[in-house]
């Protein structure tokens, strides 16, 4: 038994490092920083469900950040008309999502890559005037305020254990929604083992071939549409509950170009990818401003339109390079190079060394 | 009666600033079966391009083919640095790109210009004219011919000229069009130049009346994709008929359809784009897309 764990093959130790990590992460950063990882953590949920709607199933959608929005919204309303306990809305919130995705997932059968990019660029758009509308439901341009959720008993005296302070609800909500992530990037592990994520990779990479050896390929785009919508409404649920509101605002249609942004920086078609660009999309737009705010030398006239505008000009920046110099994004960036190092350290003849999974590569390999 | 005519006329208005902007779609389209979602914000930057020119003191006459002019250039530099090294990527990747352009060229410009929205100035009067019973206003009349001139233009130069030729040949048919000696690459850029041209005159002609700020051409975009679309998105001629119906739509349904208003007119165009995607994909003037496999 001794043995079978030591000989695991490094990536479940780095599995087992991450998640510690991230288990521990609150114990040693204030509260306010936990809301922001647990902003990473949501961003990483809803990046996994498009890269399995965008790296394994071929669909692209641009408007996720509408799914998020009715995750949110969804949450947002069964706490406050209906009482609900914030943790049940959660599942709720993912399964309203997740079923609107998948009926959504019926006229984008339709469509080809680019008019479903196009439809649901639309989509993104029109989210903010479209909640606007049923104003007694969705409280209009003010939104609906969420109170922040006091953490369990049993979580206090086990923070209080380890840590010595009271637990934060900001603490407590990270933890939520690290639990989600960890369970939705296992289930989402699964999946692309087997045959759904087979068949997913069949139908992307030639659907007539897919059809040809029996794939019901309607039938798997859909359910890959209503996957991905269940972990954006999920994702949009803890969402509305870190930040304690939910707005029209909120939920703007540069967030859907972010958050593709952040799934093609990541890395598709991978699992370590949606971690990486969740870290990303919350991270760049705020290290961007602070750098430039940091720095004496530039005026303060400039570092404080560069505030608005810097992450945006960035952002734009970093996606073009990317695309055009690592085309497999960030992970796939890592994977190559630890490939390429292990086999300078082993020689290249070796069997088995030197090999990217195919799964790696198919997304983005050059038309012929 | 006289309120509908006035609606309608209106309509045909933006009508024709969209037309500008879907036809600029159409032709990036047709050199390269994407849909340039940085179009939008190509124009905006555009149309800051010709406010600077202006506010130096340019006569408005001059500062609009200048303005034109650059934004050909800018169009083919873009592409030339931009967009041909992934010129044989997969589709999500192209689309990736051109997003990132359109950050790009939103944050550039909130950057030089500031999020501070401006009037812009308009050679058109706002005074009306009585015309059939129905006042236009010369602004709206001017933005007709504006945008009638263009694509007149365009639809000579496309239809009547060698290089024009050249243009959809090598759309159409690349490898045969480098056999007989089209520099397809290049014809590429020049697409890309035109696009950028034809958008570039869509945000002039809506900034008076949008006022110009970064974020001005996120709602027109979407009436173009919807012009675009529903004239099938492979043809100039369906691209200007789809934008003026668009444009008397969604000026309709925003003045007769209760419920709807000034806030749910861009969901009227929305639904235009999934109805016309789901109903009839080719569009009104597409043709059906035949496929090998």
């Amino acid at each position: 038994m001794l043995k079978r764990i030591f000989q695991a093959p490094p990536r479940y130790w780095l599995i087992l490092v991450v998640v510690v990590f991230f288990a521990g992460l609150p114990t040693v950063v204030t509260s306010f920083q936990s809301a922001e990882w647990a902003e990473v953590m949501i961003f990483a949920v809803v990046i996994m469900g498009l890269n399995i709607l965008v790296g394994y199933s071929g669909q692209i959608s641009l408007g996720h950040g509408a799914f998020m929005a009715l995750g949110a919204y969804t949450t947002a309303i069964l706490i406050h008309r209906y009482q609900l306990n914030y943790l049940a809305t959660i599942p709720i919130a993912g399964l309203v999502t997740g079923l609107v995705g998948f009926l959504l997932g019926f006229p984008a059968l339709r469509l080809s890559a680019l008019y479903l990019a196009l439809a649901t660029f639309a989509l993104a758009v029109v989210t903010p005037s479209l909640i606007k509308r049923p104003e007694q439901l969705t409280g209009g341009v003010q939104g609906i305020l969420l109170l922040p959720p006091d953490p369990p008993q049993f979580a206090k005296d086990m923070f209080a254990a380890v840590t010595g302070t009271p637990m934060t609800s900001d603490q407590w909500i990270y933890y939520v929604s690290f639990a989600c992530a960890l369970v939705l990037f296992w289930l989402a592990w699964n999946l692309i083992r087997h045959r759904p994520g087979r068949a997913l990779r069949a139908i992307r990479d030639g659907e007539v071939a897919a059809a040809a050896s029996g794939i019901n390929i309607a039938g798997y785009k859909t359910l890959a549409f209503g996957i991905s919508a269940f972990y954006a409404g999920v994702a949009g649920s803890l969402y509305g509950l870190v930040i304690g509101y939910v707005s029209p605002d909120t939920f703007p249609a540069s967030l859907s170009f972010q958050l593709l942004a952040g799934a093609v920086i990541g890395g598709l078609a991978s699992i370590s990818g949606p971690l990486l660009g969740g870290i990303f999309t919350f991270w760049l737009p705020i290290v961007s401003s602070q750098f430039v705010a940091g720095q004496d030398w530039i005026p303060a006239q400039i570092s404080s339109v560069f505030k608005n505008a810097g992450p945006a000009v960035s952002y734009g920046a970093l996606l073009i390079l990317i695309m055009i110099f690592a085309p497999n994004g960030v992970s796939g960036l890592i994977l190559s190079t630890y490939t390429r190092l292990r086999r300078r350290l082993r020689g290249a003849g070796e069997p088995g060394s030197g090999q990217i999974p195919p799964d790696h590569q198919t997304v983005e390999s050059p038309a012929t | 009666m006289q309120e509908f005519l006035q609606q309608v006329l209106s309509g045909i208005a933006s009508g024709g600033i969209y037309a500008s902007l879907a036809l600029a779609l159409v032709l990036i389209y047709n050199a390269m079966g994407l849909v340039n979602f940085a179009q939008g914000e190509m124009a905006m930057f555009a149309t800051f391009l010709a406010f600077t020119l202006i506010d130096h003191g340019l006569n408005y006459w001059v500062a609009l083919p200048l303005t034109l002019l650059l934004a050909f250039a800018a169009g083919v530099l873009i592409q030339r640095v931009v967009i041909r090294p992934v010129e044989r990527a997969p589709i999500l990747t192209l689309v990736i790109v051109t997003l990132g352009l359109a950050t790009l060229f939103n944050g550039l410009a909130g950057f030089l210009f500031g999020y501070v929205p401006r009037s812009f100035p308009s050679p058109f009067s706002v005074l009306t004219v009585n015309l059939a019973g129905a006042f236009v206003s010369y602004r709206d009349l001017g933005v007709m011919g504006v945008s009638a001139v263009v694509l007149v233009l365009i639809y000579l130069l496309l239809q009547r000229t060698t290089l024009g030729l050249a243009l959809r040949a090598a759309a159409h048919h690349p490898d045969a069009s480098r056999l007989l000696g089209v520099r397809v690459s290049w014809m590429l850029a020049l697409g890309w130049g035109l696009a950028s041209a034809a958008g570039a005159v869509s945000g002039i002609m809506v900034a008076p009346i949008l006022l110009l700020d970064p974020n001005m051409m996120q709602t027109v975009i979407i009436y173009a994709f919807a012009a675009a679309v529903l004239g099938g998105i492979e043809s100039p001629l369906g691209a200007v008929v789809g934008g003026v119906i668009v444009g008397v739509t969604v000026n309709l349904a925003g003045a007769y359809v209760p419920g709807v208003g000034g806030d749910l007119q861009l969901a009227v165009a929305f639904a235009i784009i999934v109805a016309v995607l789901v109903l009839k994909p080719n569009g009104l003037f597409g043709h059906a897309a035949v496929r090998r496999v």
